[in-house]
């Protein structure tokens, strides 16, 4: 096994950080979780990571227990957090040597696992930290967060605030540390992205809502969606959230998502409905859920 | 100036160094437009957007924002625009009520306006419960509909969102954006990057930056046809990657 969670819950005064959160990640598997800021997901990976002591609950990360075998994990996996936490004075080089000798190993030891990346940032290799563009920096952190061979890898929202360029380079780095065998928990608010993990959780407010394979989970929506598209999308949205029949209705893109009420639904209701709101060039078709529309339907 | 030109934009240019961070950019922003300013991360955005907002010089080029000359005239660009971005946006240990004071004051509005204004401004936002707690202690979420709406406290021409909805849960994303749509279609300009390629087909233009200079500029349609693809994503992914 690679991460067991069991009945985690966390407090701190009166926020609930972390309500009752259970899930498995087997060996050698890439799991997300997804959710936005302050879904807890940050909580979790400090507990997961032994840095933070859950109120209720148990946990256990490659077979190690958080609480009483805490030095073996700390052995065992590499973090990642979401802010930058390296040495801003010390060299790309220093700080990877620093990590390596930390955890009693060398950067040529276990170069071959970092070298993909590395080789990205090697041309700074004498640059300091605090002085590396974003993408940069996430790259250091990762190799860092990998130099000494980890078991497993907890990357906290590795690509907030990166472009989709960048985010699609470091996933297929990901995809690649996965093949190596290390087990992956990463987290992130990107929707998108769950579709390259193999199981995700979808976490909002300290509370897992469902976890499933991504497929899965698009396949559990319960209701028929149609992208619905007019001449304003303003007074569209508006038109749809006051028609009676309205489920729910959320921009996507150049479409806005409409689900009905009804079970008989027929769309030609709601372009009689749409024209006598002054609207028009109405376009109304099916379309498939995606894992955004999921999990606003279990956050509604 | 053309009336309904609100930004305009020529051969604008920013270099540091020897690096041109901004390379001679040219375009336009009509009123009441949502304009999509997007780009991979260094590729000069923010860069951009600074000279704009009037809080950096540019080494060469043109540009008139909300009716001034950026060269000439930043200060009266600052009086004419609105800001926010995920990072700046409100002060944490202010109350909701006294972050609107404060930013209403710094724009130069009335006591009396002020009090008319957040009252409006707390109801349709919901807030009456929270009003007077520490926005630290808001969701994000709420933070963000708060400071976007503290950015048009004094009705500016233009509104600047620096990746304004960064983390954000999905369902607050999109009545975020329902709050720019009706700004939108009140007559303010909305000039505004983001990381979501979703978010980039709500714009009415977007403009593509890459390495300094603005690689492409169209309605998200025109340059889903252009690129023979059915997402922003990958037109994205197509210039950006070269």
């Amino acid at each position: 096994m690679g991460i067991s969670v069991s009945h985690i819950s966390k407090s701190y005064k009166a926020v609930k950080a972390l309500k009752d959160i259970s899930f498995e990640v087997k060996a050698g598997e890439l799991f997300g979780l997804i959710g936005p800021d302050g879904a807890g997901k940050t909580t979790l990976f400090r507990i997961l990571t032994t840095l933070l002591i859950a109120n209720e609950g148990t946990a256990t990360v490659a077979n190690f227990d958080v609480i009483s075998d805490y030095k073996n994990i700390r052995k065992s996996v590499g973090y990642m957090p979401g802010k930058f936490s390296l040495y801003q004075d010390l060299t790309v080089e220093e700080n990877l040597d620093f990590f390596a000798t930390i955890f009693g190993t060398t950067i040529e030891e276990n170069y071959d696992l970092i070298k993909d990346i590395y080789v990205q940032i090697a041309p700074f290799k004498d640059r300091r930290a605090g002085k590396l563009s974003g993408g940069m920096k996430q790259k250091l952190a990762l190799c860092c967060a990998l130099i000494h061979k980890p078991k497993v890898l907890f990357l906290d929202e590795p690509t907030t605030g990166v472009d989709p360029v960048s985010r699609k380079e470091f996933w297929d780095m990901l995809k690649r540390l996965q093949q190596k065998g290390i087990t992956i928990l990463v987290s992130t608010p990107y929707m998108d992205e769950a579709a390259l993990c193999d199981r995700i959780a979808l976490i909002q407010d300290g509370k897992i809502l469902e976890i499933d394979t991504p497929q899965a989970i698009v396949k559990h929506y319960p209701k028929q969606i149609y992208n619905v598209r007019a001449n304003n999308t303003y007074q569209l949205i508006k038109a749809l959230n006051t028609y009676k029949h309205n489920h729910s209705t959320y921009p996507f893109g150049e479409f806005v998502h409409y689900t009905d009420s009804r079970l008989n639904f027929n769309p030609d209701d709601l372009v009689r409905y749409l024209e006598s709101k002054k609207l028009s060039n109405i376009e109304i078709e099916k379309t498939n859920p995606t894992i955004e529309d999921t999990f606003m339907e279990l956050a509604k | 100036m053309k009336n309904n030109k609100v930004i305009q934009v020529e051969g604008l240019t920013k270099i540091f160094g020897d690096f041109a961070a901004v390379n001679a950019i040219t375009f336009e922003v009509n009123k009441g437009e949502i304009f999509g300013f997007l780009g991979a991360n260094g590729a000069g955005k923010t860069t951009a957007m600074k000279m704009l907002i009037g809080i950096s010089t540019p080494t060469s080029g043109k540009a008139n924002v909300a009716g001034f000359d950026v060269h000439k005239h930043a200060e009266d660009i600052k009086k004419n625009i609105g800001y926010m971005s995920q990072k700046f946006a409100l002060y944490d240990d202010l109350t909701v009520k006294e972050n609107i004071t404060f930013f209403g004051g710094i724009y130069g509005l009335s006591r009396k306006r002020i009090k008319e204004k957040s009252a409006v401004l707390i109801e349709e936002l919901g807030l009456e419960k929270v009003a007077n707690k520490l926005v630290g202690a808001l969701p994000l979420g709420w933070k963000q509909k708060l400071s976007f709406s503290v950015a048009l406290l004094h009705e500016p021409k233009i509104v600047f969102l620096d990746e304004p909805t960064g983390g954000v849960d999905p369902i607050t994303r999109r009545q975020f954006w329902e709050m720019i749509y009706k700004a939108a279609s009140e007559g303010t300009t909305v000039f505004v990057t983001t990381h979501y390629m979703d978010e980039a087909e709500y714009c009415d233009r977007v403009s593509i930056m890459v390495n300094g200079k603005i690689e492409a500029l169209d309605t998200p349609k025109r340059l889903k046809e252009k690129f023979k693809v059915d997402h922003m994503n990958d037109v994205f992914l197509k210039l950006a990657r070269g």
